[in-house]
């Protein structure tokens, strides 16, 4: 139910937007999110924007695990 | 960059799992760490990913009652099914509800809305509340009526409709509300003296729009480790080393492992909107009974959008199927192939308990994956 994957805005008038993924775009309200911007990755659930990505988090949580997942790696090796 | 795949990385997540299992030697013989996923998709993806599977047989993962469709008491249904019939009234859902049993039996059968559909009665299926607008707008002869359920997360987005009903000056649509909320059913589970949670994975959307902060409370009260995770399944088990670890030092606090979407404080807009149409209810769980304070209904002000009102309805909470435990299952008590009616009498074709009906339910999960 609370499912909901992150989306880029590719275009938006403050309350609605276009958001893309992988080439698939859809509509969705972007009411619920603060200046919603062309280029912000944002979280849809039900056709809303919920919250947006923090991409530089998001980039610390990938780099965290690709060092653990290198450890991994260099254990097996 | 898509922020999905890289949060499914093996080598990571192999990495864990190793750290996951030397901590959990260190625990006493016969000591056991009972966690327990508040939330349907956590309970989704850990089956898919056969996350049970990979921990150490010490460290216990309990579905709790963490879908909205799957809490949503029969005499709701009833009630939404009651509407449906009219003449005059659309009613427009979430998918999963329409398969959700009423406790109104035609034939020795739990009715449903999608059975009464096949008999005419007016059931249109939504991916976003927005639809229901769209739906009131090119039916003006006809009364819309939204099934408002849902946790912190979609009830955000669901009262969003009665704003734009505001502003747009729909008269014909309204909300039938059975929202839940997270904190106080987290606070029955806790004081329910026949289980034994060690700790929680927190609900991923849920905090997005709560916030880290909302369970403090509950963490000091009850000194009990809440660990916020996405979905993703490195995520998942990274978010279950911390909670061994919490327990390990003998700590509890709120940690929010998922800080690429949830804030301290959460989404204020959403939690303004929240404030702004709804107030604090006792409401009736399927499966568990009343809790108190535990939902949202409309305010007063905003009676005229709440289809409970315009309508007349008297909701009772619905009497529970006996066979039927899914009340065990919903707080963890016991695990869905326990039940006897599982994968006999109840399947996700025909199932007889909410935890079947949703594809989120711990009984569906556990059909499709574990069986």
């Amino acid at each position: 139910m609370c499912l909901a994957i992150p989306m880029r805005i590719v275009d938006t008038d403050g309350v609605s937007a276009r958001v893309e993924v992988e080439g698939t775009s859809t509509d969705a309200n972007v009411s619920l999110i603060e200046n919603p911007s062309v280029g912000d990755y944002v979280i849809i659930h039900a056709g809303f924007a919920i919250e947006k990505l923090d991409e530089k988090e998001a980039k610390n949580r990938i780099a965290l695990f690709d060092e653990l997942g290198m450890t991994e790696s260099a254990l097996l090796s | 960059m898509k922020y999905i795949d890289e949060f499914k990385n093996p080598n990571a997540a192999k990495a864990i799992l190793a750290k996951i299992a030397k901590l959990a030697e260190t625990l006493p013989a016969g000591k056991s760490i009972n966690i327990m996923e508040v939330c349907g998709s956590h309970t989704m993806a850990i089956a898919r990913f056969a996350i049970k599977e990979l921990l150490p047989s010490n460290i216990d993962l309990i579905s709790g009652p963490g879908c909205p469709v799957c809490v949503t008491d029969s005499g709701y249904i009833d009630a939404a099914m009651k509407l449906a019939l009219r003449d005059d009234v659309i009613i427009a859902t979430f998918g999963d509800m329409v398969n959700v049993p009423g406790a109104i039996e035609q034939h020795h059968d739990s009715l449903t809305l999608a059975k009464i559909r096949g008999e005419g009665a007016h059931v249109e299926v939504c991916y976003s509340p927005m639809r229901a607008v769209e739906l009131a707008e090119s039916n003006p002869e006809h009364e819309v009526v939204f099934l408002a359920i849902g946790f912190e997360t979609t009830a955000a987005p669901v009262v969003s409709l009665v704003d734009i009903a505001i502003k747009k000056e729909i008269g014909n649509l309204s909300l039938l509300t059975a929202f839940k909320l997270v904190p106080p059913a987290l606070e029955a589970l806790a004081n329910d003296p026949e289980l034994n949670i060690d700790a929680f994975l927190s609900p991923a959307h849920v905090s997005a729009i709560i916030g880290a902060d909302a369970y403090k409370t509950f963490v000091h009260k009850h000194h009990t480790p809440c660990v916020i995770a996405s979905f993703e399944p490195v995520d998942i088990i990274y978010g279950i080393e911390k909670i061994i670890e919490q327990i390990i030092n003998k700590e509890a606090f709120v940690d929010n492992q998922y800080k690429r979407v949830v804030k301290q404080k959460g989404n204020i807009i959403a939690l303004k909107i929240l404030e702004k149409y709804l107030e604090t209810a006792d409401v009736a769980w399927r499966g568990i009974g009343v809790i108190p304070q535990s939902g949202m209904k409309l305010r007063k002000k905003y009676s005229k959008y709440d289809a409970e009102q315009r309508f007349g309805l008297q909701i009772k909470p619905g009497i529970p199927d006996k066979r039927c435990r899914c009340g065990d299952v919903l707080k963890g008590k016991i695990k869905p192939d326990k039940c006897a009616m599982f994968a006999e009498k109840c399947t996700p074709l025909n199932p007889v308990g909410p935890c079947m009906v949703s594809s989120e339910g711990a009984c569906a999960a556990w059909y499709k994956y574990r069986r």
